[in-house]
């Protein structure tokens, strides 16, 4: 397997969700040798394999850009055994490195996530003379947050190319393969709907005092809290969601907003919170959150917002119903595939966005039916169940490539 | 051998609360009215649509069979909300039903006015709305109701009790095995504790078969016609005489297509059952002067005809839906003292059990999603709306206690308009 990023050293849901569908397929007897473009301990993964593609830590690799940094990319050539400066050098590099990697062993299958490993992906798939299966987490259009014209046509490129060449393509959502169908021209018969999960079980309980303090006492004065976790980034639609603050606080100013996360977005939002007058009740971090922090900010909301202008999956909202906390998804986030009891919003449509916010603000039997009802889901959730449709999209494989094209 | 059908439809639409947010309380009291044309939930475009599909189509067949089979018989109970709506927006179908119960062979059942299950919060409100009902049947009609039914079939022995008080001569409800056990439905029966009342029970099996089942392929007796229905209804034990056919109006062109066939077989199906001597239609009022009672009926819990569990939870299982009801006759007092007969108007539109049905969870958490009959997007999304025009109606209840202290002022300003 081909990736960018494994937990403990990812910047989003990109390495969760490899991670997880590792492990379970793992279980399942799968042998897996999963390439990484950087060199660091990954103390929780003994299920499988990890090799670092090139010599230099994480966090060296990601000040020169990450998984989600698709719009600084640009063509440069490849300095040999000199820290690669940015992603298309690091790309390269790891692009040089799965060319050996492929050769060590007879692998049955290479299976690639996501644009930055499709071009070593094409080489893989050379090298063993075995199928190609592409895994799309997110398209450029879902990054620029432009389903027409966004995105970095480089980046495009990668992915028109890689894509009209795998065996199969694996879509997170059907919303994602309705867009690789309408835009990218892939026939929708080598496209599989396989969409992300969660496993109930493993969700670290919540231990201590709030690590918000303000807002728990806050909360202790009826004051209700609105959550979001993730990328401060056009994708993620916040300024959405403060329009909507605007509209919710001249109706209820008891209303408090938490923004957790960082991104590039983060200084223009803070901006933006001030021009609209809303700044004593949006409160941002600034920074990424994580562990006991991270788990206690899903835990003090009322209500999770995902105001997502494309998302392509989106795991937020399902670990914000494991922590207790109803969710509200844009329509245009593919989540909503999998979860039914959640209130669905037009990203653009701020007014019913204020409108849902308030009333799960105001009414507790609107909040209590949403979280039991979304908790029987959540329950059901596995990626187990992922692993089993992945293990039917492996056997339908072809043996080798060139059983493909007949 | 004698044997009897009695057909009973029920005719309503509520007034399906508008895309009404937070933001147009306090602004707009329009709950009900507008939206965009072809939406689920503009009133008027589903009383156009409907009359299309079902009223006009099966008032011209029903009129056509009254006038074929001199025996020929019918029930019909008819909401106030639909009249209004048909008073506002189709008129030709009130003509249409007024010339088929000027047959003197229809019969008009009594209700609540505004299909509510005030029985079970507020009994004055109840009779109130039950009053309106009749008054607003004898205006339109010329007749007044002498059978009860209550909204959604909800039936127990304090009603039966209220019912005979109240001077009716039969009440209607769900032939539920659980409460038959080993009776059949297929029979007159009288409520426990009553004298002079009687009871219909639906038969549920052969009611559903076209109401819910006929145009399911995957049923095994797909596809249903009048000859084998008729076969089916003959061949049922000679001590059975009274077959209670209870069901929604809208079966005929709404819940049934056209093209299923549902109106050939409602066009064939008295002429098909009356070939056999002896077999013939009653309305509930004939069908209690020919049949004498054969038990009495306990039911002490309510009884309704929805779902598997025939019981109230499609309306108020969940904590929205306790919620929002509560709500609604917590402040019956309040907004009866305004005397705004237009705001008093607003909340018992309110009332109408629909609003509450929207809400359930029960199918939608299934994931049934054919089974799940909603104009709104999800059951939350009905609360939301409805809340919003509860939010409203509260406020113009403030506000009129406050006006007569304003206008006072304004009077002592000299400012009265």
């Amino acid at each position: 397997m081909l990736g960018w990023e494994l937990p403990p050293h990812n910047s989003g849901g990109l390495g969760v969700a490899c991670y997880q569908l590792c492990k379970a397929l793992a279980l399942r007897g799968v042998s897996i040798d999963f390439v990484v473009p950087y060199n660091d301990r990954h103390d929780n993964v003994d299920f499988m394999e990890v090799i670092p593609a090139l010599p230099y830590p994480r966090q060296q690799l990601a000040a020169a850009g990450g998984a989600y940094d698709s719009r600084n990319f640009s063509e440069k050539t490849p300095r040999n055994h000199e820290l690669p400066k940015g992603l298309r050098e690091q790309q390269a590099a790891y692009t040089e490195a799965v060319c050996t990697i492929a050769t060590r062993k007879k692998y049955d299958a290479v299976h690639a996530h996501d644009w930055l490993t499709f071009e070593a992906a094409l080489v893989a798939k050379q090298k063993t003379q075995k199928p190609l299966i592409a895994h799309v987490h997110a398209t450029e259009f879902d990054r620029a947050a432009d389903v027409h014209f966004g995105g970095n046509p480089l980046v495009h490129d990668i992915e028109y190319t890689t894509l009209s060449q795998a065996d199969r393509i694996v879509a997170v959502s059907q919303a994602t393969k309705d867009l690789l169908t309408s835009r990218y021209a892939i026939p929708p018969q080598v496209i599989e709907v396989m969409h992300n999960s969660i496993n109930p079980d493993e969700l670290v309980p919540l231990e201590g005092e709030n690590s918000y303090a303000y807002l728990s006492l806050m909360k202790q004065y009826g004051y209700k809290v609105v959550v979001n976790i993730g990328r401060l980034t056009i994708q993620k639609g916040l300024t959405h969601l403060l329009r909507a603050a605007r509209l919710v606080i001249d109706k209820d100013p008891s209303i408090l907003f938490l923004i957790a996360g960082c991104g590039e977005q983060y200084h223009e939002l803070l901006e933006l919170s001030a021009s609209l007058g809303v700044s004593h009740n949006v409160l941002f971090t600034g920074t990424f959150v994580h562990g006991k922090q991270w788990r206690d900010a899903y835990a003090i909301g009322d209500m999770f917002v995902l105001p997502s202008v494309a998302e392509p999956f989106g795991i937020t909202p399902l670990e914000a119903i494991g922590y207790g906390t109803p969710a509200l998804i844009s329509k245009q986030s593919g989540v909503g595939e999998v979860v039914r009891n959640v209130l669905k919003f037009d990203f653009w449509d701020i007014r019913k966005l204020a409108d849902d916010i308030v009333a799960v603000a105001q009414h507790e039997s609107l909040q209590a039916e949403l979280i039991q009802n979304a908790t029987d889901e959540f329950n059901t959730m596995s990626w187990h169940t992922v692993a089993e449709k992945c293990l039917q999209i492996y056997a339908k494989l072809p043996k080798t490539i060139g059983a493909a094209s007949s | 051998m004698k044997r009897a059908v009695c057909l009973y439809l029920h005719v309503h639409q509520p007034y399906r609360v508008r895309n009404y947010t937070v933001f147009d309380a306090g602004r707009d009291h329009n709950y009900f009215l507008g939206g965009e044309w072809g939406s689920d939930l503009n009133n008027q475009w589903i009383i156009h649509k409907i009359a299309e599909k079902s009223y006009v189509p099966t008032n011209y067949r029903l009129l056509k069979l009254l006038e074929q089979h001199p025996e020929f018989r019918l029930s019909i109970s008819i909401t106030g909300t639909l009249l209004e709506q048909l008073e506002m927006w189709a008129p030709q179908v009130l003509t249409s039903f007024q010339q088929l119960i000027a047959t003197g062979r229809v019969e008009v059942l009594a209700e609540t006015y505004y299909h509510s299950l005030a029985f079970f919060f507020s009994r004055f409100e109840f009779e109130k709305q039950v009053r309106m009902h009749r008054e607003k049947i004898k205006q339109l009609f010329n007749v007044t109701p002498r059978i009860f039914r209550n909204t959604e079939l909800a039936y127990n022995n304090d009603l039966a009790l209220w019912a005979e008080k109240a001077g009716y001569k039969g009440i209607l409800a769900e032939g539920w095995d659980k409460i038959l056990r080993h009776r059949t439905a297929n029979h007159m029966y009288q409520p426990v504790g009553t004298d002079t009342i009687r009871l219909l029970l639906k038969n549920y099996k052969l009611s559903d078969d076209i109401a819910f089942r006929f145009s399911d392929k995957t049923w095994a007796e797909w596809p249903l016609t009048a000859e084998k229905f008729t076969h089916w209804l003959n061949a049922l034990p000679e001590d059975q005489q009274l077959v209670n056919l209870f069901m929604d109006y809208e079966t005929f062109g709404e819940h049934q297509w056209d093209e299923s066939g549902i109106f050939t077989f409602l066009s064939k199906l008295p002429g098909e059952f009356m070939k056999l001597s002896g077999n013939t239609f009653m309305t509930p009022s004939e069908a209690i002067e020919a049949f004498e009672p054969q038990d009495f009926i306990d039911m002490p819990e309510t009884v309704t005809w929805a779902d598997t569990e025939r019981d109230l939870s499609a309306w108020l299982g969940n904590a929205m839906q306790q919620d929002a009801l509560d709500n609604i006759y917590a402040i019956e007092d309040a907004v009866m003292r305004t005397g705004d007969t237009t705001l008093i108007g607003d909340w018992r539109r309110l009332q109408t059990s629909d609003h509450f049905y929207y809400m359930c969870t029960k199918w939608f958490n299934d994931g049934d999603v054919h089974a799940y009959f909603n104009p709104y997007p999800s059951p939350y999304d009905a609360f939301i709306s409805y809340m919003n025009a509860m939010r409203d109606i509260k406020l113009r209840v403030l506000q009129s206690f406050e006006q007569p202290a304003k206008q006072e002022h304004n009077e002592a300003m000299g400012e009265a308009d």
